[in-house]
């Protein structure tokens, strides 16, 4: 991979440095103005906002139902799915005779219980061992496949990067921060995902391309994704009706997990350090107006 | 100003180090009983603030560096792995990066300080300049640290930067090439970058313990703008200053943690979480806020001037409009130091400030973004009826794509009844751009330190400078105690 990305001809280089220079100095070409994402109240909004893992779970359906057909999600591995935070984090006791954890169950540990460690997760490496990973076996040198555990990268739907491109004629963005790399991500991504509509009278397709949708909260509008959320697309296991608007939610929320899976304990630790930052800033200004209180200034 | 020491060493250890390497008596004599004006306020603490920084920078940078990957292939996984596998690598990493920004926001509060109380006048022109040299190896910091990650508009924005170059005459495109380390942005620029982000930090220490020396050599200018005369004037460095400064950095991290924590992505571009592609140019490339003014600068010259080119011509701007600042402790001909005692250039000031704000959000928008316009677009059609009698029609908009939209739907009217269209007028109405609302605010810019300072200072009338500091605290305590008398 890396030997041909670097093969890349110096003429496409160049091309594409003439064409930053274009950008800057000659007007924009603008096509349609794209529509600002609608606002949606999400419960992980805020500082205090957390996320109802019952809907990262849900995502987690529609991600592996329908996203994964055509997305990587590179930067995740299957333990993150039962690390602190994440959808998938089981509670239990762990028996010491056996060394092996008992009643497990689905959830952040209460009274009692222990934090399954991610690697002996139940659910996770039931999760993990759907998938088949191919390497080589460095003592034969040959390909062998066997089934994925916690601690490997999400299999990834292609053989290699090249075929995403080849197959879609646009290589589908990987998703591990696509909540991060767009402006009001979780916003956008769920106006995305249920916003299309049928173009316009007179919108066509630029060069006519047969195999664009048109959305507009897409910039540009034509955009190389069908829609997918289809209603009754999955079939949720708890029962929740699967909805466009539902089942957009439920992938927004895990996507949004994804991008940043340390976000609750960042939250966590970091209203522990404004409040210690508080009390710090009024007892030194309590110092300062002690040590200044004789001297006029 | 910095007097004979008052440095008593007291155990024997201390007599043996002093008699040797009286690095204790340094100290004291600079952060204990160093004398400092007492009429100093919170904008004499940003110093401690800026210490605070890039001592922060250079902790968080070194901790990184072990864990960042200068590839062009693993750079950008690279960060995504320190921030979700290394150990309170999500901390460091967002402490590093918010850090930029916290570093260029007290430096510029700290910059403006120092140009509001004239802090760069005889005898402190080379602490004034240490410090322009401090500001010039910051921003080259940050520009190369924003490159690491390896994201989109660290790509871009190294492509367009490098770009600039090209436009110096002659020696211009070699080097380009010799900082890019080939004919395009590729691994040996990242390798360097990287070699001289990790390099330049240190550089910025040195210039700090330059900057601080020259500052303990003619002490600490004051709101007041009077020289210290003697003791009733100073309070020393410890507990005084120590204590306040404390109170400042503790407020200033507290802001520092609500970013870091809270939001950690507010003060980045979305762009640079997309891997870099170099076959896809982003839409906008722009810089991180605290450069956006220059940027501005940069593309405010959109004309060419005699052998000039509009890019030589924004480079040199963006050259000069820090250039000029190396310059300020002569080009200000004021007698008086502090604008408290100077109504007329404090409004030039106030002026100055507002004009740096609208600089850097011009510098966030597109160049062609029209602010305001006299008009809308209209096109005049005329046409010949059947009869032979002449018409016209007219398409109006806000846009020249809305005015064609609409002329061509009375076109097709006026040709359903039976007319053939003949010719067309388009009327163009006045458009003022961002482009043009750079250029002047540029003009401003460059006007306040060529032409205000230095006329202001020989003509203004400058209000009653107290003698010392002690009466200048004097008056403004008599001031508070009988208010009735201050009308």
């Amino acid at each position: 991979m890396a030997i041909a990305h670097r093969a890349l001809s110096a003429f496409a280089r160049m091309a594409a440095v003439v064409g930053a220079l274009g950008v800057m100095t000659a007007p924009a070409v603008h096509a349609a103005e794209a529509l600002h994402p609608h606002k949606i109240d999400w419960t992980f909004d805020g500082p205090l906002g957390s996320f109802d893992q019952a809907s990262v779970q849900r995502g987690f359906q529609i991600y592996k139902e329908v996203c994964a057909a055509c997305h990587t999600l590179d930067h995740l591995t299957y333990r993150n799915l039962g690390e602190k935070g994440g959808p998938f984090v089981a509670s239990g006791r762990l028996n010491a005779a056996t060394g092996a954890w008992e009643d497990v169950k689905l959830g952040p540990p209460h009274h009692g219980g222990k934090l399954v460690p991610a690697a002996d997760n139940p659910f996770v490496r039931a999760i993990a061992a759907e998938y088949q990973i191919t390497e080589i076996d460095p003592t034969t040198g040959q390909e062998v496949t066997r089934p994925a555990r916690p601690s490997d990268r999400f299999v990834s739907p292609y053989t290699n990067p090249y075929e995403a491109k080849a197959i879609h004629g646009v290589a589908p963005p990987d998703l591990s921060v696509i909540i991060k790399a767009r402006h009001d991500g979780s916003n956008y991504v769920h106006s995305l995902l249920t916003g299309y509509v049928d173009p316009p009278e007179g919108e066509q397709p630029p060069g006519g391309a047969a195999n664009l949708s048109y959305n507009p909260y897409f910039p540009g509008g034509w955009i190389s994704m069908p829609p997918q959320l289809l209603p009754d697309r999955v079939a949720y296991t708890d029962g929740t009706p699967a909805t466009p608007d539902q089942m957009a939610r439920d992938v927004v929320s895990f996507l949004t997990w994804a991008s940043d899976p340390k976000a609750a304990e960042r939250k966590q630790t970091g209203l522990a350090v404004l409040i210690y930052l508080t009390i710090l800033a009024g007892l030194l200004y309590a110092a300062y107006r002690q040590v200044w209180r004789d001297v006029k200034h | 100003m910095s007097g004979p020491s008052t440095y008593v060493p007291k155990s024997g250890f201390e007599q043996w180090l002093d008699k040797r390497l009286p690095v204790m008596r340094l100290m004291h004599d600079s952060f204990i009983d160093y004398p400092t004006p007492r009429n100093l306020n919170y904008f004499w603490t940003f110093g401690a603030i800026l210490t605070l920084c890039l001592i922060t920078q250079v902790v968080t940078g070194i901790v990184l560096a072990m864990h960042y990957t200068a590839s062009v292939d693993l750079a950008f996984d690279s960060v995504q792995r320190i921030k979700r596998d290394v150990p309170f690598g999500w901390l460091i990493q967002s402490i590093h990066a918010t850090g930029a920004s916290m570093f260029f926001l007290a430096v510029y509060i700290h910059m403006f300080r120092g140009l509001y109380y004239g802090s760069y006048k005889a005898p402190r022109e080379l602490l004034w300049i240490i410090g322009v040299a401090i500001y010039l190896a910051m921003i080259i910091t940050a520009f190369l640290g924003y490159v690491l990650p390896w994201g989109q508009m660290s790509f871009w924005g190294a492509t367009v930067i490098t770009n600039f170059f090209t436009a110096v005459p002659i020696v211009g495109t070699p080097i380009q090439q010799w900082l890019m380390g080939g004919f395009a942005i590729d691994n040996p620029t990242l390798t360097r970058f990287f070699s001289l982000h990790y390099l330049l930090p240190f550089v910025i220490f040195g210039l700090v313990i330059l900057h601080v020396w020259a500052l303990h050599v003619t002490g600490q200018n004051n709101p007041d703008g009077v020289e210290v005369k003697d003791k009733a004037d100073t309070v020393p460095f410890t507990p005084y200053a120590t204590v306040k400064d404390l109170v400042s950095v503790a407020f200033f991290v507290l802001m520092f943690a609500a970013f870091v924590f809270f939001l950690p992505d507010a003060l980045g571009h979305p762009d640079n979480y997309i891997p870099a592609d170099p076959l896809k140019t982003p839409p906008h490339i722009v810089p991180e806020w605290y450069l956006l003014p220059f940027y501005a600068i940069l593309r405010a010259i959109d004309f060419s001037i005699g052998p000039i080119s509009a890019k030589l011509g924004g480079l040199l701007l963006m050259v000069g409009a820090i250039g000029v600042l190396v310059a300020l402790p002569w080009l200000d001909t004021s007698k008086v130091r502090s604008m408290r005692y100077r109504p007329l250039a404090r409004i030039f000031f106030v002026i100055f400030v507002v004009v740096c704000g609208a600089l850097g959000w011009a510098g966030g928008q597109s160049p062609d973004k029209v602010i305001w316009q006299s008009s809308s677009f209209r096109i005049e059609g005329q046409a010949t009826g059947p009869g032979g009698a002449a018409q016209t029609y007219v398409g109006a908009g806000v846009t020249l794509e809305a005015a064609e939209k609409a002329f061509e739907k009375e076109k097709a009217k006026v040709v359903a009844a039976g007319a053939a269209p003949q010719s067309s007028t388009v009327t163009t109405p006045f458009q003022f751009k961002v482009t043009q609302f750079s250029q002047l605010l540029t003009l401003y810019y460059f006007a306040f330190f060529l032409l205000i300072l230095p006329i202001l200072g020989l003509r203004e009338t400058p209000g009653r400078v107290p003698e010392t500091i002690a009466k200048a605290i004097g008056a403004k305590h008599a001031a508070a105690a009988a208010p009735d008398r201050e009308a």
